[in-house]
């Protein structure tokens, strides 16, 4: 699903990635570890080019999303994201913050559509041989329809139906990630990426958010975490990758990873922090 | 005192009687006129012009644009409003051939005085506001120009209203200038009933009055946009 192929990125003269090749199938939860400034984010947020990767590939669906060339915005739909700091929007509702997305590039491409058929009807009238038109079956009513029902759903299965006018100064902090990761849910992703989820949070409230990324986990989503939740990693994850000074240095199962590391660098960090 | 009463006297037999305050809110409508579309095109112009200098600059379009950016804010910031009002009103349009009352002349270079100020305004506004949300949203599919509208740009007004509100009423006092050019603000009405009745401490008076009462209007205006627009706040 997700090839890289050598990804390497620098910032000025200090290089961060130093060639990453890793292949993410689907259905695989894949969680990194490693010490801090061992690269880890940074690879996660290279993977939907939140970062510009310096050089290498990234292979989503067949087509190289780190080249310059390729519509970014539109692989980015299929790819959630969710931040160690929520990052919900300030100034929407928890409910606008679901459906903002979905509707906004609905309604996007439903313009695009009627746009392009205005153009084949315009052609058709003057060449003989008729282009059909894009099949449109929906309206701008029904997508915003649609988008609040889902997430209305979404909200429920979360438990905070209840919140969904509100703003989210008013939530407390697992609550924002709840939401947040629900947000990404709402597009539908084929792919979550999730950026060390529970780091900013309080301790009692990390286990909610857990469970929801566990039972996102058991419903097959396929997805890539960076944590340092050790005993999440080994009950959710179906692989480890073992991260340090820009490169895996451990890539094995779970079991294999915390029970049995192969590398010494492993070793000494899971002594640490084990 | 008896002397004030005179001239008080004499005031409004000009201002009354001889119809001084059509010329008077003649004056406030144009002040007016001249302050609001000039901070509406500042806003505009501020606005994209604060958009173009935090955009990542890798690329080649975003640095010429900046460039300009740069120019035009030095321009308007390096000279004062009255020289760009002569310069604009005498120089400019007879050398482009084109006819436009004084009016519009004031309006178009108000305007494009404020944006140059307020691009800075903005420029501080944006950059208050959480990098994480511009983040959110393009990690969401959204483009930089939606994120931008619809998540950064509001949150950033939020926090700038009050700079902007005093923009608003250093623009309202500025516009005391437009006479240079035969624009008539309250400054020519006023002058108009002091010529009239050979009498100026009034008419000028009365015009501070107006003024502080204009800008205690607008700063209360200010006050309740800003209460409604904190309502994302926890605190309201």
């Amino acid at each position: 699903m997700i090839d890289v192929i050598n990804l390497k990125k620098s910032y000025g003269d200090l290089e961060v990635l130093k060639g990453i090749t890793v292949s993410i199938k689907e259905g695989e939860k894949v969680a990194i570890i490693g010490p801090s400034g061992s690269g880890k984010s940074t690879f996660l947020r290279c993977l939907n080019c939140m970062e510009d990767p310096t050089s290498g590939s990234i292979i989503f669906e067949g087509v190289d999303i780190a080249d310059m060339r390729v519509d970014i915005n539109l692989y980015r739909r299929h790819m959630g994201m969710v931040f160690q700091q929520f990052n919900l929007f300030n100034n929407k509702t928890v409910i606008e913050n679901i459906m903002l997305a979905p509707v906004y590039l609905g309604i996007h491409d439903l313009n695009v559509m009627k746009f392009k058929n205005f153009f084949i009807k315009f052609r058709n009238i003057f060449s003989k041989e008729k282009k059909p038109l894009y099949e449109i079956n929906t309206t701008r009513e029904k997508i915003k329809a649609d988008a609040r029902e889902n997430a209305m759903r979404l909200l429920k299965r979360i438990g905070l139906e209840d919140k969904a006018d509100v703003y989210p100064s008013t939530l407390s902090g697992g609550q924002k990630q709840r939401i947040a990761i629900i947000r990404a849910l709402a597009m539908n992703p084929k792919v979550i990426l999730f950026d060390e989820p529970t780091s900013a949070l309080d301790p009692e409230m990390v286990g909610e958010v857990l469970d929801l990324i566990r039972q996102l986990a058991d419903e097959g989503m396929t997805m890539v975490i960076v944590t340092h939740e050790m005993g999440f990693a080994r009950e959710v994850a179906t692989r480890v990758l073992f991260m340090d000074d820009g490169r895996i240095l451990e890539d094995n199962t779970p079991e294999e990873i915390f029970s049995n590391p192969q590398n010494p660098r492993t070793r000494e960090f899971l002594s640490k922090v084990l | 005192m008896g002397n004030f009463d005179r001239k008080l006297i004499k005031f409004w037999e000009i201002f009354y009687n001889n119809k001084g305050y059509i010329k008077v809110l003649e004056g406030l409508k144009n002040t007016l006129y001249i302050a609001i579309l000039g901070l509406v095109i500042g806003i505009i112009i501020g606005t994209l012009i604060a958009t173009v200098k935090v955009m990542p600059k890798y690329k080649k379009l975003p640095r010429i644009l900046n460039a300009i950016c740069d120019f035009y804010v030095g321009l308007f910031r390096g000279t004062p409003v009255v020289v760009q009002l002569l310069v604009a009103y005498y120089v400019v349009l007879p050398l482009l051939g084109i006819n436009l009352s004084a009016l519009t002349v004031c309006v178009l270079v108000f305007g494009l005085n404020s944006g140059a100020y307020v691009s800075e305004i903005m420029r501080s506004g944006i950059m208050s506001v959480d990098h994480g949300q511009m983040e959110a949203g393009r990690a969401l599919g959204l483009s930089y120009r939606v994120t931008m509208l619809k998540i950064v740009i509001p949150q950033a007004v939020k926090n700038i209203l009050p700079t902007l509100g005093n923009e608003f009423i250093a623009l309202i006092k500025e516009t005391s200038v437009v006479s240079f050019v035969g624009a008539a603000d309250l400054y020519v009405a006023f002058s108009y009933i002091g010529t009239n009745s050979y009498e100026f401490m009034v008419p000028y008076l009365a015009m501070a009055l107006i003024y502080i009462a204009l800008v205690m209007i607008i700063a209360s205006l200010i006050k309740v946009m800003e209460r409604r627009l904190r309502k994302s706040d926890r605190r309201n």
